[in-house]
């Protein structure tokens, strides 16, 4: 039998990480990219955006603890990086005037204190439910906090917000803070540690019980364990690290508003972790990057960037549930069995006519946008610095033509594809 | 039918009954499920309840382990009062179960599942300081119990992804993971070939050694080598409770349950 050779199981069952030059050299590379970053994306506008992109990631991995790892699906998540955030802005009022004299560097403690006794106090009533029933609940939660902040002006400042400045405070090392790239070493450093710690918790008996929670909450409590409790840890985790987004994010843009704990908000943070893969540790960073990136990219091209968003998200949900990081993770069996190169030829064949598709509905896009929203500037329009008018049949007719054609041919690749990439890995089981 | 207790109130001195059930009631409604079953069972028995289905046999482990609340009567586990707590109350208690349809942890692997059963008992409770791979005990306890419900080849591999007989497996090791002194089995045969159900029959009287063993069979002849006693249920009430032989000769069992297979 093939008992004997197996054992002795390596003490990390399930991933490739037993050995320990991988497990830790992956935290120095990614420690080393945080420091390299700005040197090779050094221009002002792209340091701004990594800035966002850092709390972001941290944003996005805390509400990951809730859906990926626990399978709490939260509408209200915004909730703890909005009131982390407006703490750590009063804070840093108090600081500027002798109040409080913590050093800007340690002020996202006060976010994630924050975060941390609002997880505790809301996920006190929240988690005694789950399902339906504690999505509908961060809602209301969502809805009562968003209400506050326009009721309570001296704490949430109004439609204007509250305004910091973060040069202000006491500079213990000499460093102002002044410079963004400075901001930026800050939100990285911030953003390491969040990541190591988020990571350093899935591998407890919390984070284990965590996923159990997530696959079988009945069969969890026959176990021993109390459901709630862990349902409420999560949470009360979640919030703390929300709030250290949320005061990284006051830190970064010296102003926090109502808008940042809001609906829309907290619908973001749904769309990076799910994009990303909620299945995957490392999902909802790529996910957190790449919607950040998207958001800031997309705006400038065209004005219904949200449109786009929109899209992107149905077709991951409808064809990649398991995210970007799932697609790749997917590779893997190809790889151990030395097959991805046959399965190259397929990602291509399924990859133009998806393109096509993809340039078609585009174009109708732009030019129904053309046609309804900017009609008073005139028909004239150019996609990929291709000019013409968005009133003639020709483009109307190209557009259809590459949507339905490439739309069929789409679909046609992909369920060849599939039937290969089964093939290629029932391949791999049987020998 | 007038209710009979079989087992009097003699043998319930000294040292507590693992389980004893008094005028336990179970109702959905207006249908009642359980209608008054009085039950003893005293530690290091095997025990088995048969009976047709629908007769009440899931319900009275869905009370006695805390699944359901009972709506009268009283559980008493190891001499302490049991009914109507949580089961992760009654769980930490010393009573743990499988159950009719395969409830297990489907992605997590093999290994987490056992593991994830096991850390309650050892004390780790909800650390979220502590690093799970260096728990050597956990680890430990583990392996053995994997290598007793046969499973340790199968370590990485996803739960949902076994085999049928395996994640029956899988389900008495989540079972006995957790060192409970009284194991509840429902149905752990149910679905299994001939072959598959022996081999089950031999984990069962494996793990069962030391420990209180309460199980649902539907079919009695499964049993008859491994059950110290038999207790019939039908229509949510105790027909008999006896030894296998005086069982296998009750007229009114023969009537009520085994009349119908025999005829």
């Amino acid at each position: 039998m093939t008992g004997t050779s197996f054992s002795l199981p390596p003490p990390t069952p399930g991933g490739a990480t037993s050995n320990p030059v991988l497990r830790y050299g992956i935290w120095v590379l990614v420690a080393a990219g945080l420091l390299l970053l700005p040197q090779v994306f050094s221009s002002g506008l792209a340091i701004s955006t990594m800035c966002l992109m850092g709390t972001m990631v941290i944003f996005a991995l805390s509400y990951n603890m809730l859906l990926g790892q626990t399978g709490l699906l939260s509408f209200g998540h915004a909730v703890f990086l909005g009131l982390g955030g407006f703490l750590t802005a009063h804070a840093m009022n108090m600081g500027a005037d002798g109040l409080f004299p913590l050093p800007l560097m340690f002020m996202p403690i006060v976010g994630g204190v924050t975060g941390l006794a609002f997880g505790i106090l809301f996920g006190a009533v929240c988690t005694r439910r789950a399902g339906t029933a504690f999505a509908m609940i961060t809602l209301g939660i969502a809805e009562l906090v968003a209400s506050s902040a326009l009721i309570l002006r001296h704490v949430f400042g109004g439609e204007e917000g509250i305004s910091v400045d973060r040069t202000e405070l006491p500079q213990p090392l000499g460093i102002v803070f002044g410079p963004q790239i400075e901001v930026y070493y800050l939100i990285a450093a911030w953003c390491f540690v969040s990541m190591l710690a988020m990571y350093a918790i899935t591998r407890t008996p919390f984070g284990r019980m965590c996923n159990a929670v997530r696959d079988n909450p009945v069969r969890v409590s026959f176990i021993g364990y109390n459901t709630t409790t862990i349902r409420f840890i999560a949470f009360s985790l979640a919030g703390l690290f929300a709030g250290i987004a949320g005061g990284l994010t006051a830190i970064n843009f010296e102003l926090v508003n109502a808008a940042q704990m809001g609906a829309a908000e907290s619908g973001t943070v749904i769309l990076m972790a799910y994009i990303g893969g909620t299945g995957f540790f490392a999902g909802p960073i790529i996910g957190a990057v790449l919607v950040t990136y998207l958001q800031l990219m997309l705006s400038d091209i065209t004005n219904v960037w949200q449109l786009y968003f929109g899209l992107m998200f149905i077709g991951i949900v409808m064809y990649a549930p398991n995210g970007i990081v799932g697609l790749l993770a997917a590779q893997r069996p190809l790889l151990e069995r030395r097959c991805l190169h046959r399965m190259i030829p397929y990602y291509v064949l399924a990859l133009v006519p998806g393109l096509g598709a993809l340039a078609g509905l585009s174009m109708v896009i732009e030019m129904t946008t053309q046609l309804s929203v900017s009609g008073s500037e005139g028909m004239s329009m150019s996609l990929m610095h291709i000019p013409f008018e968005a009133d003639s049949v020709v483009p109307w007719s190209i557009a259809v033509v590459l949507l339905l054609a490439g739309g069929y041919g789409f679909l046609r690749a992909a369920a060849v594809t599939r039937n290969a990439y089964d093939t290629a890995t029932a391949d791999r089981r049987a020998g | 039918m007038t209710s009979t207790s079989p087992i009097a109130a003699t043998s319930t001195s000294t040292p507590a009954p693992a389980i004893a059930l008094q005028d336990l009631e179970k109702s959905f409604g207006a249908i009642r499920i359980i209608c008054g079953i009085d039950l003893v069972i005293p530690a290091g028995e095997r025990h088995a309840v048969i009976g047709p289905n629908g007769a009440g046999k899931s319900t009275l482990f869905h009370l006695i382990s805390g699944h359901y609340r009972p709506t009268a009567g009283s559980i008493r586990l190891n001499g302490e009062e049991i009914a109507g707590m949580a089961p992760e109350k009654i769980n930490r208690r010393g009573l743990s179960r499988s159950f009719q349809i395969t409830n297990i942890f489907p992605q997590l692997s093999v290994w987490e599942n056992i593991r994830c059963a096991t850390l309650w008992s050892m004390g780790y409770r909800y650390a979220f300081w502590r690093n799970v791979e260096r728990l050597a005990d956990a680890r430990e306890k583990t392996e053995r119990i994997l290598s007793e419900i046969n499973l340790l080849h199968r370590w990485n591999v996803p739960a949902g992804e076994l085999a049928y007989a395996e994640q029956r497996a899988l389900e008495i090791g989540l079972a006995i993971a957790g060192d409970a002194s009284v194991l509840l089995l429902d149905e752990p045969m149910a679905g299994m070939s001939h072959a598959e159900t022996e081999r089950m029959v031999g984990l069962i009287r494996t793990v069962s050694e030391g420990r209180t063993l309460l199980m649902i069979e539907h079919d009695m002849s499964v049993i008859f080598g491994l059950a110290d006693k038999i207790s019939v249920l039908v229509y949510g009430e105790l027909l008999a409770s006896d030894t296998p032989e005086n069982i296998k000769s009750n007229a009114a069992v023969q009537q009520a349950y085994l009349g119908t297979e025999a005829a």
